[in-house]
């Protein structure tokens, strides 16, 4: 309050004629927005400023929504297969035929057998000028195998090929592999952080907040499973799982085996927080308006570190896409007709493969694309979890 | 001192016994057991098995018994250096696995202490260069190789040494060396073979630990203590080696357990891939022909591994910090 004593010996009750505003102090006039703005406004605010996450976090949003329309996408299907095209290397996109314009096309292929070397050898077929379509209709695919439809966002030209990406062994696209694979591959590592985040704070809820011996035994087992590695155990577990599962089986049976050995972070971190914020006044006061554990841990307690928990986990989506990719490089993962980035790199197995046809190798670029921008986009929601420091 | 070493091994019994537990019950998780599917594989091929034979090595081994004996006679056997049978390879693990566990413990040792001698420098060079192009390289560098699975560095690297070298890297030795006893031309030959794993299985952990350490290097160097130095006069080397570099090198030597782990999980990858002679390979072959005692004892063996190395960064850091040291209790 602004308002001065009058200048008397004797002070009066003295009561302030203007309005009394209790939101005065909020509503001052330096720097007004931001003590306005609620705290996922401030964490907006702050994240905005992780350039690098906030790309990372566009591209990946882009990613997350191109595997929903994967058999648009993609110009061929995943198990299409040209026999008369096996191991063709990448084709070229150009504009110009002969210094005229003609838009983007590929040139026709033409393959002979070099019979010294016993290899296909695939040349340019300058006179074949293949002109790409945009919005075409190609190939018949079944729509995440309920509707039917033919509309590509590129298709070859009429009796064309467009292998931008190349072939493998048996003459399927790997452009079109990479696509569909991606529809695997990004959304185990998310099923397998749901799994773990589900586990660790159960888990460390528990633990954190009532102690005793559940935590002792909780805080053994967090030892014990971070002191094994990981790589290993996931092998064991995927072993053990029976052969004649059918593919999707396989596919949450590998989503739960890598969540399984991921929650301890999770629930070492969901631990120690509990343990300090649970002596805080107003878990007393909810105590004592007699609310049960459960409501207290998960009403009051779990939203008030979510972000640092969905910080952490998407830290470490990036070690399950990894741990997806070896397991289905050593085979013990997911195995064909399932095809995920992993699966796609079994193709690319030994040096002699890779030094003739290097593009099977192309499945790992999108797998380092997709671990760089989780680990930016982790990084900029774990400064912006704490929009205050 | 002793006290808390002594401490620190009772400490890790527990946990071995929780791991080995563990890795028992998932040995035991299939269904059925190898001679199961051995005799149908007898029978697939048109062979009668012998029952008899058969029954007379389950017996042996104790098959026949419910699974708490089971694990207590797989326990004290491997306490007492019998590590099992590899039904596979119908001869005892120890034999199998031979000079492969050596191998695993000469390549691990060596990664480590090439991701400690170049994780040093770059995270001291990264957190006193903060924001300088240096660190921005570096840092890149680093989460390239997060980044990049370790067996297509592995086949890469071949790659490229086969273009360049025009020699094959695979395997951890000369073959004619393979069977023949420990002679200094095998020491030779494996140091010239060893390089290669240890760049592929180290990059990841390298990247992580200059991560780590940058991060806490920059934390003890925003501290008052080393304002208050630089105020007073010192050279700003001389502070950092005097205070904030001995403080991180304890996190440092602590920060082993956690690439520890990591570090054999790629070994045993980018084993697969070089066809190193090392437990990688044959774990996941046991692994794949179910031969689950050999792959027990093997995960048994790597976990072990981890936790005397968790001993042992332990140990030293009580050497170095005396605050450890005479607490005498818990670590974390």
């Amino acid at each position: 309050m602004t308002s001065t004593l009058p200048p008397q010996t004797d002070l009066p009750h003295y009561v302030h004629q203007g309005h009394f505003d209790p939101y005065a102090l909020e509503k001052g006039s330096e720097g007004s927005l931001i003590n306005q703005a609620s705290q996922l406004r401030l964490m907006w605010l702050r994240f905005k400023q992780h350039r690098l996450a906030l790309i990372s976090g566009i591209l990946l949003l882009i990613a997350y929504l191109m595997i929903v329309v994967v058999e648009f996408l993609a110009p061929y299907q995943v198990h299409t297969r040209n026999v008369d095209f096996i191991y063709a290397p990448p084709q070229a996109v150009h504009l110009f035929h002969e210094g005229e314009f003609v838009g983007p096309f590929v040139y026709g292929r033409k393959m002979t057998l070099d019979m010294v070397n016993l290899q296909r050898v695939y040349t340019d077929d300058r006179a074949d000028v293949q002109k790409l379509r945009f919005f075409c209709h190609g190939e018949t695919y079944r729509f995440w195998g309920m509707a039917e439809g033919n509309l590509h966002f590129v298709c070859p030209a009429e009796n064309g090929q467009l292998y931008l990406l190349g072939t493998d062994r048996l003459g399927r696209d790997v452009l079109s592999r990479i696509l569909y694979g991606a529809r695997i591959s990004l959304t185990i590592g998310l099923l397998g952080v749901a799994t773990s985040f589900i586990l660790g704070i159960v888990i460390g809820g528990i633990a954190g907040y009532w102690g005793g011996w559940f935590d002792l035994v909780v805080q053994r087992v967090i030892e014990v499973l971070q002191s094994i590695p990981s790589i290993p155990l996931w092998l064991a577990l995927a072993a053990i799982m029976p052969a004649d599962w059918s593919p999707l089986l396989i596919y949450l049976g590998i989503t739960f085996i890598l969540g399984l050995l991921d929650w301890t972070g999770l629930a070492r971190a969901v631990r120690s927080k509990l343990l300090s914020l649970r002596e805080e006044d107003y878990v007393l006061a909810a105590q004592l308006m007699g609310a049960g554990s459960a409501r207290i841990i998960g009403r009051h307690l779990i939203p008030g570190f979510m972000s640092h928990l969905i910080a952490s986990a998407t830290l470490t989506i990036p070690g399950m896409i990894l741990g997806e990719t070896t397991l289905s490089f050593l085979g013990l993962g997911l195995r064909p007709p399932i095809t995920s980035w992993g699966v796609l790199l079994t193709e690319a197995r030994s040096v002699s493969i890779v030094a003739l046809y290097p593009w099977l190798l192309f499945p790992v670029l999108p797998v380092i694309f997709v671990i760089l921008a989780f680990n930016f986009l982790g990084d900029g929601l774990r400064d912006a979890a704490d929009p205050y420091r | 001192m002793l006290r808390y070493i002594l401490w620190r091994i009772m400490v890790m019994i527990p946990t071995l016994v929780m791991i080995s537990l563990l890795i028992f019950t998932i040995i035991e998780l299939p269904p059925g057991d190898y001679f199961e599917s051995y005799v149908e594989q007898l029978k697939a091929i048109g062979e009668k098995a012998d029952m008899q034979e058969i029954e007379d090595l389950r017996a042996r081994y104790g098959f026949d018994k419910s699974e708490p004996v089971r694990y207590l006679n797989w326990v004290s056997g491997m306490v007492t250096g019998d590590f099992g049978y590899s039904f596979e390879y119908r001869m005892p693990v120890t034999d199998v696995v031979g000079d492969r566990v050596w191998l695993t413990i000469l390549v691990s040792t060596v990664t480590i202490i090439v991701t400690w001698l170049l994780a040093f420098p770059i995270g001291v060079y990264s957190a006193t260069h903060q924001y300088s192009w240096g660190d921005y390289g570096l840092t890149l560098l680093g989460l390239i190789g997060l980044a990049v699975p370790n067996f297509v560095l592995a086949l890469v690297l071949m790659y490229f040494a086969n273009i360049w070298f025009g020699t094959s890297i695979g395997h951890l030795m000369d073959q004619q060396y393979l069977s023949e006893p420990m002679s200094w031309a095998k020491v030779k030959s494996i140091l010239e073979h060893i390089w290669i794993p240890v760049i592929i299985i180290g990059t990841a952990g390298t990247a992580g630990m200059v991560r780590r350490l940058r991060a806490n290097l920059l934390d003890e160097l925003n501290k008052q203590y080393v304002m208050t130095a630089r105020a007073k006069g010192l050279h700003p080397f001389r502070v950092l080696v005097k205070y904030p570099l001995r403080m991180s090198l304890n996190f440092f030597i602590s920060d082993i357990g956690s690439i520890l782990p990591a570090v054999i999980s790629g070994a045993e990858i980018t084993a697969v891939v070089l066809s190193l002679e090392t437990t990688g390979p044959m774990l996941i072959r046991a692994l794949q022909s179910q031969d689950m005692y050999l792959a027990g004892s093997f995960l048994m063996f790597l976990s072990f591994l981890t936790v005397i190395g968790v001993l042992i960064s332990d140990i030293a850091l009580a050497l170095f910090d005396p605050r450890i040291r005479l607490r005498g209790g818990r670590t974390r």
